[in-house]
């Protein structure tokens, strides 16, 4: 087996491994521990040796292993009773039948619910469902991050911490919890996507394999829940963007902009599968906002050309979008869409109220569609000022270095 | 970014127990920041008197001269990177740093550029 096939088994086992553990042992700060170095372990071993027959059970062996002897090694240093120290003696010594446990799906889904916890800050949820759900290590995610390993080590130690002292269980959440709870986890693996897309080439690449994380831990998602419309939405939504990946940026690494990518090195396989997901959604469920957002990447993945972009139909979405998540966000895309239909004046109107709106006075989103349609509307001038007020505002360097070009095409050829 | 700006030579005013308790204080914060996954990195720069500077020279090509750029009363004097949830969670760190607490300097907080972005 290639490398990269064993690390393709290993992170779709590892969710089970530690689910397995879980169930056995409770601790799920020390379980995760031992599934991390079990992983480990396989990871150094497999490509030499081979996989063995019973990769999963030879996981959870070795992990079990790693757990008692941890559990030993506390009640020698501390000469204290472990209460649970092993349930039973041999069965460390000896794996269990292949067929003993069924992994279950179940353990996916808990581990998910858990690693997305409301006691935990986002940018810790991530981290940690990266380890114990997607089966990265430390080192990946930190390098994904652009953190030192010590930090994602410890954001990941304080993120388990949190989650036992919030006393949380591996169990599903409550009917009542598990609508929020399971909007956390979309949002999670919405946010892993997002930082995987964004970052461009080179240095970023580490970055870049996020996208392929996120879509895959979304197909598992989409398994466990065949019934949940916004979950294919997700998935939808993030393969219709993951499509333009090699369109998105030129050959220096700048940013092209959606009305200039050149269409054909859209991914067409990826693009037919998240339409057809999302079209196939929205004939059986309630429309959410990762359905419809699907829905409007769906229709510009339709067009030709730019030029062909059914405006009116994304428009419509946007009106349902903003009914379902109103947030000015929403509202700046959607002004977008409109100065595409009713001519940049009617966009630039529905910008006007924004101003006001803390989230999005300052922010540089606001400026550079402002200065979009200020340029469509000939306002050469303001859109200047518009595209460098966005440029001051991005901290992102290749948004800002396409906000300057727009500012000095529009500062010379007159 | 949290940029520190101070007195060159402010500590050599100090008593020591002064001295002590403000390594104590930046010590608690770096504990802090470690335990909560936020630091990132940081460095402290040598006293002012060891700086050099590169500008272009009048008639082309670059002149080096000792001394620091600037000729302020407060000078740069080392820098700590941390990744935080919001701006406002970086400016309470930068609160609590000794030179502001103590009245010896002043803390900017920066936001630091990333490769990364959407198109627009």
């Amino acid at each position: 087996m290639t490398d990269r096939a064993v690390e393709d088994l290993l992170r779709a086992l590892a969710p089970q491994v530690l689910g397995v553990l879980v169930r056995r042992h409770g601790q799920f700060y020390a379980c995760e521990d031992a599934v991390q170095e079990a992983l480990l372990a396989a990871a150094t071993q497999w490509p030499g040796q081979g996989v063995p027959d019973h990769p999963r059970s030879w996981l959870v062996t070795v992990a079990t292993r790693r757990l008692t002897d941890e559990w030993r090694s506390e009640r020698a240093r501390r000469d204290r009773e472990v209460a649970v120290a092993v349930r039973e003696p041999a069965y460390a010594a000896v794996a269990p039948p292949a067929d003993e446990e069924t992994p279950s799906g179940d353990d996916t889904l808990k581990l998910l619910f858990l690693c997305c916890h409301p006691a935990l800050t986002a940018s810790a949820q991530v981290a940690l469902t990266l380890r114990a759900v997607g089966g990265l290590s430390t080192a990946e995610i930190a390098r994904a991050y652009l953190v030192p390993e010590a930090t994602m080590s410890q954001r990941i130690r304080r993120a388990k911490q949190r989650i036992e002292a919030a006393g949380a269980r591996f169990a599903m959440p409550s009917a009542a919890d598990r609508d929020t709870r399971l909007r956390a986890v979309l949002h999670v693996l919405y946010l892993v996507f997002n930082e995987g897309y964004t970052a461009s080439s080179g240095a970023e690449l580490h970055r870049a394999e996020l996208t392929g994380e996120a879509i895959r831990l979304a197909r598992e998602l989409r398994r466990l829940l065949p019934d949940d419309g916004e979950v294919a939405g997700l998935l939808a939504l993030m393969l219709l963007t993951d499509a333009h990946r090699a369109a998105r940026t030129g050959p220096g690494g700048e940013l092209v902009p959606l009305a200039e990518q050149d269409r054909t090195r859209w991914d067409r396989a990826e693009i037919a599968e998240g339409v057809a997901l999302v079209t196939e959604a929205l004939t059986w469920s309630a429309p959410g906002p990762y359905q419809v957002q699907a829905a409007i990447a769906a229709v510009h993945a339709e067009a030709a050309t730019a030029a062909d972009t059914d405006w009116r139909q994304i428009v419509a979405l946007y009106r349902v979008l903003a009914r379902l998540a109103p947030n000015p966000m929403v509202t700046l895309n959607q002004a977008a869409a409109v100065a595409m239909v009713d001519g940049p004046r009617a966009g630039l109107a529905l910008l006007a109220p924004l101003d006001a709106d803390e989230r999005t006075a300052n922010h540089h989103r606001l400026a550079a569609v402002r200065a979009h349609l200020l340029e469509l509307a000939g306002d050469r001038d303001e859109a200047r000022a518009a595209y460098l007020a966005a440029a001051r505002a991005t901290t992102s360097l290749p948004e800002r270095h396409y906000l300057e070009v727009r500012a000095a095409r529009l500062a010379t050829d007159r | 970014m949290l940029l520190i700006w101070n007195r060159p030579g402010f500590v050599e005013e100090l008593s020591e127990d002064e001295r002590n308790a403000i390594f104590g204080e930046v010590d608690v914060i770096m504990k802090e920041l470690t335990e909560s996954g936020e630091l990132v990195g940081g460095e402290a720069l040598a006293h002012p008197a060891q700086t050099r500077t590169v500008r272009p020279a009048a008639g082309g090509g670059t002149e080096i001269t000792d001394g620091p750029f600037l000729e302020s009363k407060e000078q740069f004097a080392g820098y700590l990177t941390v990744d935080c949830e919001t701006p406002e969670r970086a400016a309470e760190i930068a609160a609590r740093w000794p030179d502001v607490a103590h009245g010896m300097g002043v803390l900017e907080v920066r936001p630091v550029m990333e490769q990364a972005g959407t198109e627009m």
